[in-house]
């Protein structure tokens, strides 16, 4: 056990599998940098550095830097996971899954599905996801509800270096095609992580405090935003429930259900936009399923419904932070009470 | 008259800092009470609660107080005896390890003397601080070709002492002994095969096979005889390497042994398997105590991080299977008791739910027995001081 940083645990996950397994290979623009041409090789080691020291160990028959054309590439690695290998795939940024849709919604997401079961498609497509990296609109997006709402298609939201290594060992593992999301802001997160392999299984939630009064439901970078919350909003006697649900596809539904249950209050906490998303599908879940342990109206801490802006200051203002968190768990508080005192 | 300044933290409470304190009996002293380090990862405790006033006596080893960290909350026994003069930090206040936590004194001593204490002891720890980083941690050794992760604690000299846990656990169950036990000798605990950060092979998963590694592991280490002090399965496995190789062993403390009988929690090895989510392992992990107060979220995290591991699953089933198949303990090591001619303690918790405290009925005489009211199966996390002192006057 030593303290790693969430880019470090990645990598070890990747070449951990990449030792484990031969069928293991990844690919993806720059993953190594330098391919067809006299300078260095593994010259970029991938965007932000996640793949560096993959190709000189495992070659460029197992390292493959791709040209600049996400669907062919993610393409290539839907045939090879439906032929035998286990390709790990990087899409750059999850903004660009839009011209390789086809390949993963209809052809890896179906194949198990449309081919009765004997087709398995053992796929991971890691993507960056987030705002707060001054990226604009078009490398700042999380399209993660888009991909949890296909059948077919798991999909993983590490908020922690241990999460990262352990998912991502386990979708290298899966069978079904996996969409990895790193959050670009949490790759310099320091924790400790094993150094021994490990897998973390998909659809259990993960309680990082324990509390009676609300429930936190959050996702991805935002379980630390919770966490955070959570810790201030307890100097003041509000203790909350932060459920971190690793996976949203599949979800640890029973974990927050029952956490709903027993607190009577939720939160949900989703960078992503409010409409069709993490925190909307969170809350119909607890409405449908646990509305009479429900003490006060659900709260969902969302950005809004508009395109994350190139400005820094709107930027910030846009993400969901720790203020915005512990003011919706006060406002759930102070649900009843306001209408006692009237 | 620098003596009644000094600053014993609790680890450091051991027979030569006693004598000394006998010596000067009949002198005034002041003593600090610190946040203590429990567990290497340990940085920072939180006074959850004084359990007594300011004015009141404190005998060795009474409670004074409750500590809670991100790994677990516990009674904090005094490390020093007299009377609590001062209440440094305030419940709710958490503190770095090392920092004064309360003044205890013995004798006639002024006010004045203990402000003064106080201030000499603020100004010197802030300086002091951050020189942490050549704390000794657990490192991973080659024992037969396989990895065998080990800490090792203290001076040499003495008999050196070896801490060996029990099924599902690793050397960090020792937080609150290793450090304790370890003012004038060598402490050595060690992660089994199958467990913490050593390899996940076990062969057979036999207490047999176990010990052999433990005496191949004292080969590297290069312990040639030991005090063995077992937990629970480490507790059969320090009996099977005492009787199969007397030479290597001094004396043996045995809390809570396995193979004394055939009677096992079974729910406890399967649920303990088995579970894969926190919110379902906790009452398998409450079982272990008497007070489930003592599990805290990250003791329940901690061990599924361990189960996660590749391979720990399988190696805690094939030992499970090899010890405990069948809804029983399948050895019984007792009768090898009469034929040791070490020193032999059994300590076992009267609250025990996993192995019951009447295995430590009907033993030799020679060997000597404690039962603990208030501790279960883990005694030696639960009352640890009592289980300190049992182990420092074997060696």
């Amino acid at each position: 056990m030593s303290k790693k940083s969430y880019r470090q645990a990645i990598n070890e996950a990747i070449r951990q599998e990449m030792e484990r397994d031969s069928r293991v290979i990844i690919m993806g623009e720059d993953i190594a940098g330098g391919t067809g041409t006299k300078g260095d090789q593994d010259a970029w080691g991938g965007p932000l550095g996640v793949t560096k020291g993959l190709r000189p160990q495992f070659g460029p028959d197992r390292v493959l830097d791709t040209h600049l054309a996400e669907i062919s590439f993610v393409g290539a690695a839907v045939g090879a996971a439906a032929t035998g290998l286990r390709p790990i795939v990087e899409l750059m940024f999850v903004d660009f899954a839009g011209v390789c849709f086809d390949q993963i919604f209809n052809q890896a997401a179906k194949f198990r599905y449309m081919f009765g079961g004997k087709a398995v498609t053992p796929l991971v497509v890691r993507t960056m996801y987030g705002a707060g990296f001054r990226a604009a609109s078009q490398h700042s997006q999380c399209l993660y509800p888009m991909f949890t709402h296909i059948p077919g298609l798991k999909v993983a939201l590490p908020s922690n270096p241990y999460e990262a290594k352990g998912l991502l060992i386990q979708a290298i593992r899966d069978d079904d095609p996996v969409i990895f999301f790193e959050h670009k802001a949490l790759y310099d997160m320091e924790g400790e992580v094993p150094d021994e392999a490990y897998a973390i299984p998909f659809g259990e939630a993960n309680v990082t405090r324990e509390g009676d009064d609300v429930t936190i439901v959050a996702f991805g970078r935002m379980v630390n935003f919770a966490n955070e919350a959570a810790d201030n909003l307890a100097k003041s006697g509000i203790t909350c429930t932060v459920v971190d649900p690793r996976t949203t596809s599949p979800l640890d539904t029973e974990t927050i259900l029952e956490t709903v249950a027993e607190t009577g209050r939720l939160v949900v906490v989703d960078e992503a936009h409010p409409r069709c998303s993490m925190a909307s599908d969170v809350a119909g879940l607890v409405a449908e399923n646990a509305f009479d342990a429900l003490r006060a109206p659900i709260r969902m801490v969302t950005a809004p419904h508009a395109p994350v802006p190139f400005s820094s200051v709107l930027e910030d203002l846009y993400i969901p932070g720790v203020d915005k968190i512990e003011a919706a768990v006060r406002g759930v508080m102070e649900h009843g009470r306001k209408e006692a005192a009237e | 008259m620098s003596g009644p300044q000094r600053i014993t933290p609790f680890w450091a409470e051991d027979g030569a800092e006693e004598t000394e304190t006998k010596g000067e009996s009949a002198m005034p002293a002041i003593r600090a009470i610190t946040m203590p380090k429990w567990g290497l990862a340990m940085e920072e405790g939180m006074l959850a609660r004084w359990a007594i006033e300011e004015g009141a006596s404190v005998g060795l080893g009474d409670e004074i107080m409750d500590i809670e960290t991100s790994k677990i909350a516990n009674v904090f026994e005094s490390p020093v005896a007299g009377v609590l003069r001062r209440k440094v930090v305030g419940e709710g206040d958490t503190v770095p390890v090392g920092a004064l936590l309360g003044v205890v004194t013995e004798g006639d001593v002024p006010d004045a003397e203990i402000d003064a204490f106080v201030a000499d002891f603020l100004a010197s720890f802030a300086t002091a601080e951050k020189d942490e980083a050549d704390a000794p941690a657990a490192e991973p050794i080659a024992v037969e070709g396989r990895t065998i992760r080990h800490l090792r604690l203290g001076p040499d000299g003495g008999t050196p002492i070896l801490m060996i846990h029990g099924f599902g656990a690793d050397l960090s169950t020792w937080m609150f002994n290793q450090e304790a036990i370890a003012g004038d000798r060598a402490v050595y605990a060690l992660d089994l095969p199958g467990h913490g950060g050593s390899s996940k092979q076990v062969d057979d998963g036999s207490v047999e096979g176990l010990a052999r590694m433990v005496k191949a592991y004292m080969d590297v280490v290069g312990i040639d005889r030991a005090h063995l002090v077992g937990h629970s399965l480490g507790g059969a496995i320090a009996l099977e390497v005492a009787s199969t190789a007397p030479d290597r062993v001094a004396a043996l403390t045995l809390i809570a042994p396995a193979a004394f009988g055939p009677e096992i929690a079974t729910d406890f090895i399967e649920g303990f398997i088995s579970e894969t989510r926190s919110r379902k392992l906790r009452p398998v992990l409450e079982m272990l105590v008497a007070n489930p107060d003592m599990v805290s979220a990250d003791m329940v995290e901690d061990v599924l991080k361990f189960k996660r591991l590749d391979g720990a699953p399988a190696a805690l089933r094939t030992i499970a299977d090899a010890n405990f198949g069948g809804g029983s303990q399948k050895a019984s090591l007792r009768d090898r008791l009469a034929g040791l001619d070490v020193p032999v303690h059994v300590i076992w918790g009267e609250d025990d739910r996993i192995l019951p405290a009447r295995h430590a009925e009907g033993l030799p005489e020679s060997v000597s027995v404690t039962r603990l009211s208030g501790a279960g199966h883990i005694a030696h996390m639960e009352k640890a001081s009592e289980i300190n002192g049992v182990i420092k006057s074997v060696s």
